[in-house]
C-alpha cells in the first residue's frame, strides 16, 4: 500500500516501523485514543520548540498566537505521527495520483495574455498597470515566550 | 588536494596583488599549476598559497513562444502585466500544461553538454515568499532533474596575445526545467515595490556546474562557451545584458590539503566581463578577510559594477529553506527514445531523444575544428570567428568570391575589418563594408592591380560607406599599379631629371629604417621609411622600379622593403 507523504516535511528521517514487512496495516480506531494522551507510547511527541515555531511563522507566514494555538499544532503533529505506524520499507512514495498518467505535451502557440485590466481589477493598489507591494522582505519580529 | 587537481589548481598569493591592478588577477592565473612560473613564490612572502574554489549557476531563459506551463506569450519589454495569463498570476483554479518546445530544449542543451538525460524526471515546489512570485512557489525540479552529469570544455589563452590555447573542462551537475518569476522594481522612496508579472512563468534551465573552476577569468570562458553552445543550439538566446542569461557565482578559498572554506553566493552579475571582475574580487576579498583573522559569512552578496565590488544583500538574511514538495498537479515527463517508443503513440506527445540527437546542430568546438581543417586558419583564428556573431559567414563568404588564399583573407577580416568594427563599436552585420565588396577589393589586390598599401587606402574610403565600388575608388584616387614598363621608366626619368637634387622614394613595410643610397650623374636618391605619408600614390610596384633602377645604381637593397612609391 503506498501512503501520502505529507508529513515528511514536517518531520525528518521516517521512523522505524512497527507493523509487519510489507503488510498494510490501518491504524484502529481504538489507536488513536491512546495516543492522544500527552506523551503517549509514541516516543517521539517532542514539544514544540519557540525557535521551530519561529522558523516556521517565518516561512509560512502564520501566526500561533497564543498557547492554546501552539497546542493545536502539537496535538496535530500526534495526529500526524499516525503515519509512521506503517511499514513502508521498500515502497516509493507516490506523490500524486496522476503519476501513472502520461503528462501532457503542449504545442508552443501563444493562446493567453493581453489581459492586463482585468488581472489588475483584484489588485487592491495598482501604480500605472504594475501591481503594487509592500518594499523587500520585511523580517517578522522575533518571538518573545 | 582534490581541489587542486581540477580546474587550473590555482595558487594565489596575496603579496602578488598588491598596486597590479587590473593585470594582477590573470597573473596569478598564469602563474597556477606551474611552480616554476611563480614571480611570488608562496614561500617567499611566509604567507601560504590559496586555492580558490568557483562553481556556478547558470539560469538561460528558453527561446520559446509560449510560457512553460501556460500559453502566454514570452516577450522581452512588453508593457507590463500584458503577456501575463491567469496561471501567472496565480489565479486560484489554474493548473500547470508544460509546453514540449521547453521539454526539446533541455534535451537539446542536455545532448550537447554530454548529459545523461533521464527519461523519467519529476517537478517540485520550492517554496518562499517574495512579490514577483505569486504563487508562493516555484515549480522547479529539485529530485530527478532532465539531465545529469554532463562536461563543457573551454579554451583559454594562456597569455594576452592568444598564441597559447589550454582547453579544460567543467562538470555539469544537472540540468533542469524551472519557471522564471516575475520583475520587482523597487520604489525606496514611496517604500513600495511595483510588480511586473511578464516575466513570470517563462522556462528556464538551470545549469548547475561543479565547482571545478579556479578564478573569474575561468568562470568568464566556461559561461562564453556556454553562451555559444545555447545560441547555436537555438535553445536559448542567451543574451546577458536582456536577461536571457543570468549567471551566480559560489566562491570560496582554502589552503592546499584543507577542507573547502566557507562560500557565498555572488549575485546581480549583468555581463560575463563583470563576472569575471566580480569572482576575481569575491576571491580577493575572502582572501584578505582571513588573512586578517576575520571569517567569511556564508551569505548572498551582490556585484556593484559601479564600485567593481562586492556588497551584503539585504533581503537574504539567514539560511532559507524551501520545504521542497513534489508538484502534484504534474506526474512524471517521461521521455522515449527509438527503443522504448511504444508503437501507436500519437507522436505529438512524444519527446524521442534520439531524434532530437540527430538533428542537433554542429557545436562550436568542431565548428572551429572545421574552419582550421577547411581554410588552413590558426585555432585561435577559429575562437575570434566564432566570438563574433556574424563573422564566419562574413569570412567564409568573401573566401568563396575571391582568389586569395583563405590565410591571408583572415588577416583582413582580423586585422582590418573587425578591429575597425570594434573602434566604432558596430556589430559584423551594421558593416558598412560588406563581404562581397571587400572580395571585389581582395580580388584587386591578388590580381595585383594594386598594392597592399593601396588596398588599404581603397579600405578607408569604404568604411565611410558612400556606395563607391573598390574598382571605382582606385580609379579616382589614380592608385593603380602601373604595369607599363615605358611609362615606369618615364615616370622615374622625368623625377629624376626634375630640378630636385635628391630623389625622395617612400617606401612601405616593417618598422626598420634603413636608407639606401645610389647615385645617378650626381643625384642622390635616398630611400626612406615614413609610415605616416599614406596621401601618397603608390603606383610603382617594387618589382618594376627594381629592374629599372638596377640601371642607374648597382647597389639597390629593396629587399628590405615590400612595396615602392613615386612621389608625385
Amino acid at each position: 500500500m503506498r501512503v501520502l507523504s505529507v508529513s515528511r516535511w514536517l518531520r525528518g528521517a521516517v521512523r522505524a516501523p512497527s507493523g509487519g514487512p510489507g503488510s498494510p496495516q490501518v491504524p484502529q480506531p481504538g489507536r488513536r485514543e491512546r495516543e492522544a494522551a500527552p506523551g503517549g507510547s509514541c516516543p517521539r511527541a517532542e514539544k514544540v520548540t519557540v525557535d521551530v515555531l519561529d522558523h516556521l511563522e517565518h516561512l509560512a507566514l502564520v501566526d500561533f498566537r497564543d498557547s492554546e494555538g501552539v497546542e493545536r499544532l502539537q496535538k496535530a503533529i500526534q495526529f500526524a505521527d499516525q503515519l509512521h505506524e506503517v511499514n513502508t520499507d521498500g515502497v516509493e512514495p507516490m506523490d500524486s495520483v496522476l503519476e501513472d498518467r502520461c503528462l501532457y505535451l503542449r504545442e508552443d502557440d501563444v493562446t493567453e495574455g493581453n489581459c492586463t485590466k482585468e488581472l489588475l481589477k483584484n489588485a487592491k493598489e495598482k501604480v500605472e498597470e504594475y501591481f503594487v507591494a509592500p518594499p523587500g522582505n520585511i523580517p517578522l519580529p522575533k518571538l518573545e515566550e | 588536494m582534490a581541489a587542486a587537481a581540477r580546474g587550473c589548481g590555482g595558487v594565489w598569493c596575496r603579496v602578488w596583488q598588491c598596486g597590479a591592478g587590473g593585470s594582477a588577477p590573470r597573473g596569478q592565473c598564469s602563474v597556477a599549476g606551474s611552480a616554476r612560473s611563480a614571480a611570488v613564490p608562496a614561500g617567499k612572502s611566509g604567507l601560504a598559497p590559496w586555492v580558490p574554489v568557483v562553481g556556478l549557476e547558470i539560469h538561460a531563459q528558453i527561446s520559446s513562444n509560449s510560457k512553460l506551463f501556460s500559453g502566454s506569450q514570452v516577450q522581452f519589454a512588453a508593457p507590463p502585466n500584458s503577456v501575463v495569463s491567469f496561471f501567472d498570476a496565480s489565479l486560484p483554479g489554474t493548473l500547470p500544461v508544460i509546453n514540449r518546445r521547453c521539454v526539446e530544449a533541455a534535451v537539446m542543451t542536455g545532448l550537447a553538454l554530454n548529459c545523461s538525460i533521464n527519461k523519467r524526471s519529476l517537478f517540485d515546489r520550492k517554496h518562499y515568499f517574495y512579490a514577483d512570485l505569486p504563487a508562493g512557489y516555484q515549480i522547479t525540479q529539485q529530485r530527478v532533474p532532465i539531465a545529469v552529469n554532463g562536461t563543457l570544455s573551454y579554451s583559454l589563452c594562456t597569455d594576452n596575445k592568444m598564441s597559447q590555447m589550454v582547453t579544460k573542462t567543467v562538470r555539469i551537475k544537472q540540468i533542469q526545467l524551472e519557471q522564471d518569476s516575475g520583475k520587482s522594481l523597487h520604489d525606496d522612496t514611496r517604500s513600495q515595490t511595483l510588480v511586473d508579472l511578464n516575466r513570470a512563468g517563462v522556462g528556464l534551465m538551470e545549469v548547475v556546474m561543479e565547482p571545478d573552476m579556479c578564478c573569474g577569468e575561468e568562470a568568464a570562458a566556461a559561461v562564453r562557451e556556454l553562451q555559444l553552445i545555447l545560441q547555436t543550439l537555438g535553445s536559448s538566446h542567451a543574451v546577458m545584458a536582456e536577461g536571457q542569461l543570468r549567471v551566480d557565482a559560489n566562491v570560496s578559498v582554502h589552503h592546499p590539503g584543507e577542507p573547502y572554506g566557507v562560500r557565498t553566493e555572488v549575485k546581480n552579475i549583468n555581463s560575463i566581463r563583470f563576472l569575471a571582475k566580480a569572482v576575481d574580487h569575491e576571491i580577493q576579498r575572502q582572501i584578505e578577510e582571513l588573512e586578517n583573522g576575520g571569517t567569511v559569512l556564508n551569505e548572498t552578496r551582490a556585484f556593484d559594477s559601479k564600485l567593481g565590488c562586492t556588497v551584503p544583500m539585504r533581503d537574504k538574511e539567514g539560511k532559507q529553506d524551501y520545504r521542497f514538495m513534489p508538484e502534484p498537479n504534474l506526474p512524471p515527463l517521461i521521455l522515449y527514445d527509438t527503443k522504448s517508443l511504444p508503437a501507436n503513440m500519437n507522436h505529438q506527445q512524444v519527446v524521442n531523444i534520439d531524434w532530437i540527437h540527430e538533428r542537433l546542430p554542429d557545436l562550436p568546438s568542431v565548428k572551429r575544428a572545421k574552419l582550421v581543417e577547411q581554410y588552413g586558419i590558426l585555432p585561435e583564428h577559429s575562437f575570434t570567428l566564432l566570438n563574433e556573431d556574424g563573422l564566419t559567414e562574413f569570412f567564409e563568404n568573401v573566401v568563396k568570391h575571391t582568389q586569395m588564399k583563405p590565410k591571408k583573407v583572415i588577416g583582413w577580416i582580423l586585422n582590418d575589418l573587425l578591429s575597425y568594427l570594434n573602434q566604432h563599436s558596430l556589430t559584423v552585420k551594421e558593416s558598412p563594408v560588406s563581404s562581397s565588396i571587400l572580395a571585389d577589393l581582395l580580388n584587386l589586390l591578388e590580381r595585383k592591380e594594386i598594392s597592399s598599401t593601396a588596398a588599404k587606402q581603397v579600405l578607408v574610403e569604404l568604411w565611410k560607406g558612400e556606395g563607391k565600388t573598390p574598382l571605382e575608388i582606385v580609379k579616382e584616387k589614380k592608385l593603380e599599379l602601373i604595369q607599363d614598363q615605358e611609362a615606369l621608366e618615364q615616370i622615374c626619368q622625368a623625377v629624376i631629371d626634375g630640378q630636385e637634387n635628391e630623389v625622395i622614394m617612400m617606401v612601405e613595410g616593417s618598422l626598420c629604417s634603413t636608407a639606401v643610397c645610389g647615385t645617378k650623374k650626381g643625384v642622390k636618391m635616398v630611400f626612406f621609411f615614413s609610415p605616416v605619408d599614406w596621401h601618397l600614390s603608390c603606383r610603382a610596384s617594387i618589382g618594376a622600379v627594381k629592374l629599372l633602377l638596377s640601371d642607374y645604381q648597382p647597389f639597390l637593397l629593396l629587399s628590405y622593403f615590400t612595396k615602392c612609391f613615386c612621389r608625385n
